[in-house]
């Protein structure tokens, strides 16, 4: 298809326009296209085109040892490479049978929900980014990930590639140092949240462009297999922490916000209840962590060769399912590596959520669902 | 009233803005590069190769057991073994890299190199201002870029340095320990021997020409592998 | 969450709600004790209705879906077989002679789902269906007209293993491109040689 046929610029009423929008546009988050057919402004047939970034993550965790392929985990959800290394890592440890010490659990709980806030704070400033608000919001939301970078750099070594988990643990043990402060940051998270909230949460122009748009529907979700904020914001109770309970999970009380429009605004509030959740469990998790071993001698990071047969592990990542399902024949190599990625899962129904939609709020549709193209394409 | 979630909103900037005056939490940028945040200790970039001594082609610890190339990842590490051997820290004869590369281009700083290395050989570096106009050779790093000695490595991570060295230390004292038994006992059984029948006083000199000299009794290679 | 009655139990279910569909157990030898169902590829469909559909199981949501490639393979194995020999002397004997017999087990492709129940909050139940074979026959029935999540993943498996999933609304290539041929994330993918760089190397 030649440009020309792709944009028909002098489109009349009641006469088809095909867009094609991205790979490179601001709004996509990456390298995402999207083809557009429009009537007007409405939008009457979406197709989403990805595979710009594809490098497929999973034929090189195939070749390489188990051990090798948790770095690799850090660069799917770039912005969460913490919880991708617990769903990779808690799939190995479903498949070879590995204890995980009870300090290293919360310490996994710890920086998970870290992560959940970072990540909902960036997609926030994200979104309001796409709507127009630019830059304020999130150079707000920035601010406060930087923190929390800075700590996961002080822990891990890195800001962004933790490759801090490990299958039976963690990498290394964290001192009393950092555990006071990331209890002295979460102190002043909740005032973050609420400035954040104040900043735009009752602002006209954000309910108006936000209520009642990509609004998606409680059975097709369901159907659709969408995870995450995205699935509770239309009102679905399913967060894998509570039902898996996965790690110490279950020793912490929180609650697990739910929409009931499944509109862009809901999901954006979503969000920010997340982020608070997210500050209570932290809080727990700081008074219960008690000292102990963060990984049992006798696991064998190099050369692990699991007993021939499968796994599938899955955590509640910020975006949603991050599921990871290996199948080992025995040898050093996994035989078959499976990422279940909950973004690009969540895009199947971004056509059904943009039909009848301005082209305009397609945008701020896809803004909300929370993608990483790193994830998308693997 | 229309309007008021604006205002609402207008009053955060306005915080944020004045805040920044006076509170530390809310102005976090620095001037790059007149001004830096100080790297955390644990904070890692690309790996370089430790030496002991002054010489860092003679120091090296690496003894080309090729474990990180066949650990790494993204297969960056090139390890060429030498043909002969040295003496490491102990005393034992130890092959050395005659080629150890890392093509930094491709690495992808995830330290699994260092965790597996059983001889305390590679560390991370934190340096991280690399940018070369050379696109296919600039950052293939070999041996002589790779080498940085001990001291920077104490330098740059004490907490890590301190621990590893101690440990050193300790499997000197023990292989040096070891070797003195080794060598008492040799004497001893020699002793005996000529005391003993003296017949076989040829073969204990042959046992007691083996133990004695520059090659202590086998140190078992060290696994503290670092999880 | 309630109890999701063992891989048995359940195929006993299935055979007794769908007519006609043939269900094996494929266990799972590994600690995570995951076992899997193997479903006729006729009946597939069908039974995909009944988990999603059944009161007390309500498998409404299908979270995974995987594609395997399973080489051809061969195995040799030593046989003892008695052989009627003659003797140095003339005379008939009976010896054992140990025989290699190779046996060649044909490939397939397979298409794995999980399942889960977001209503009842269990799971997994693990599906499998498998191709007749790898080379030319690569067809399974697509599962996407029961659970929507499967749409690009049927599309994944069929761009990066060739499994081709019949009644698929929108069967095309997503994440290589178009004139793309070859199927990637099979085991026995040869990858191009590397000739478009070697100019700029020099
Ligand atoms: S693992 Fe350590 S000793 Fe072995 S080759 Fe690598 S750097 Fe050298
Ligand atoms: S840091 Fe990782 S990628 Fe880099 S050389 Fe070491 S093992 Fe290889």
């Amino acid at each position: 298809m030649s440009v020309d046929e792709m944009v028909t610029l002098e489109a009349g009423p009641g006469e088809i326009m095909e867009v094609s929008m991205g790979p490179h546009h601001p709004s996509t988050h990456g390298v995402f296209r999207m083809d557009v057919r429009l009537e007007g402004e409405r939008v009457v047939r979406l197709k989403p085109v990805f595979g710009y970034l594809h490098r497929n993550h999973e034929k090189i965790a195939e070749h390489g040892a188990y051990l090798s392929a948790i770095p690799y985990t850090d660069r799917l959800d770039y912005l969460c490479s913490m919880t991708n290394n617990w769903g990779y890592v808690l799939a190995v440890e479903k498949l070879a049978g590995i204890p995980v010490p009870e300090r290293a659990e919360y310490i996994r709980v710890i920086v998970a929900e870290l992560t959940r806030f970072q990540n909902h704070a960036g997609l926030v400033g994200f979104l309001l980014q796409d709507m127009g608000a630019s830059g304020t919001p999130l150079m707000y939301a920035f601010r406060e990930r930087e923190k929390i970078l800075d700590l996961f750099e002080s822990l891990s070594g890195a800001r962004m590639m933790c490759n801090y988990m490990r299958f039976g643990g963690v990498r290394v043990d964290c001192s009393a140092e950092w555990l006071e402060e990331v209890r002295q940051l979460i102190g002043r998270l909740p005032r973050f949240v609420d400035e954040f909230e104040a900043l735009l949460r009752a602002n006209e122009i954000l309910m108006a462009r936000t209520q009642g748009v990509g609004v998606l529907p409680r059975e097709l979700a369901i159907n659709a297999g969408v995870t995450g904020p995205m699935l509770r914001a239309s009102g679905v109770n399913y967060d894998i922490r509570k039902v898996d309970k996965y790690g110490v999970y279950d020793r912490f009380e929180f609650q697990v916000p739910l929409g009931d429009h499944g509109d862009v605004y809901d999901r954006y509030m979503m969000r920010i209840l997340e982020m608070r959740e997210s500050v209570k469990i932290l809080e727990q998790a700081l008074r219960d962590i008690s000292d102990g071993p963060i990984m049992d001698p006798k696991t064998r990071l190099r050369g692990l060769r699991p007993k021939a047969g499968e796994a599938y592990g899955r955590i509640e990542s910020p975006k949603g399912e991050l599921g990871f399902f290996l199948v080992s024949d025995g040898t050093m190599n996994p035989y078959r590596y499976r990422v279940r990625p909950p973004s690009m899962i969540n895009l199947t129904i971004l056509e059904d959520m943009c039909l009848g939609q301005n082209v305009a709020d397609v945008v701020i549709t896809l803004g909300s669902v929370d993608i990483v193209l790193g994830e998308v394409d693997r | 009233m229309l309007g008021e979630g604006i205002i609402q909103g207008l009053l955060e900037t306005a915080r944020n803005f004045f805040g920044s005056y006076v509170e530390k939490d809310r102005l976090v940028t620095v001037q790059y590069p007149e001004q830096r945040h100080p790297l955390p200790e644990a904070s890692r970039n690309f790996p370089f190769l430790l030496y002991d001594g002054s010489e860092p082609e003679a120091g090296l610890r690496c003894v080309a057991c090729q474990i990180c190339e066949k650990e790494c990842p993204p297969r960056c590490i090139h390890i060429e073994k030498s043909k002969d051997k040295k003496p490491d820290f102990v005393g034992k004869q130890q092959f050395y890299p005659a080629v150890f590369n890392i093509d930094v281009s491709v690495c992808m700083s995830c330290q699994i190199c260092v965790e597996v290395c059983p001889f305390d050989a590679i560390r991370m570096d934190k340096v991280f201002e690399l940018s070369t106009s050379n696109r296919f050779g600039g950052l293939l790093w070999t041996k002589r870029e790779l080498a940085k000695s001990n001291e920077y490595y104490q330098k740059i991570h004490p907490t890590e340095a301190a621990e590893c060295d101690d440990r050193r230390e300790k499997e000197l004292a023990e292989a040096q320990a070891k070797a003195a038994a080794a060598a008492t006992a040799k004497a001893a059984q020699a002793a005996a021997a000529t005391a003993g029948a003296g017949t076989s006083a040829a073969s204990a000199n042959g046992a007691s020409g083996n133990g004695a000299g520059a090659k202590p009794a086998e140190v078992p290679a060290k696994t503290t592998v670092t999880p | 969450m309630s109890p999701l009655p063992a891989v048995e139990e359940l195929k006993a279910l299935i055979e007794a709600g769908v007519t006609g569909a043939a269900v094996a157990v494929v266990p799972n030898s590994s600690p995570s004790g995951q076992h899997s169902l193997l479903l006729d590829r006729e009946h597939a469909r069908a039974v995909a209705e009944f988990l999603r559909d059944h009161a007390e199981l309500r498998l409404d949501y299908c979270s995974l879906v995987t594609g395997v490639d399973w080489l051809d393979r061969e195995t040799t194995e030593k046989i003892k077989v008695k052989k009627v020999v003659e003797g140095p002397d003339g005379s008939q004997q009976e010896t054992e002679v140990e025989e290699t017999r190779k046996t060649k087990t044909p490939g397939y492709l397979e298409a794995v789902y999980h399942l889960f129940s977001m209503e009842k909050k269990h799971g997994p139940v693990i599906l499998r269906l498998r191709t007749a074979n790898r080379a030319d026959d690569g067809h399974v029935p697509s599962l996407t007209p029961v659970w929507r999540s499967a749409e690009f993943q049927e599309r994944e498996a069929f761009d990066l293993y060739g499994i081709v999933f019949d009644g698929h609304p929108d069967l095309r290539r997503i994440l290589m491109w178009d004139g793309f041929v070859d199927y990637p994330m099979r085991k026995d993918y040869v990858p191009p040689a590397d000739d478009a760089l070697a100019g700029v190397h020099a």
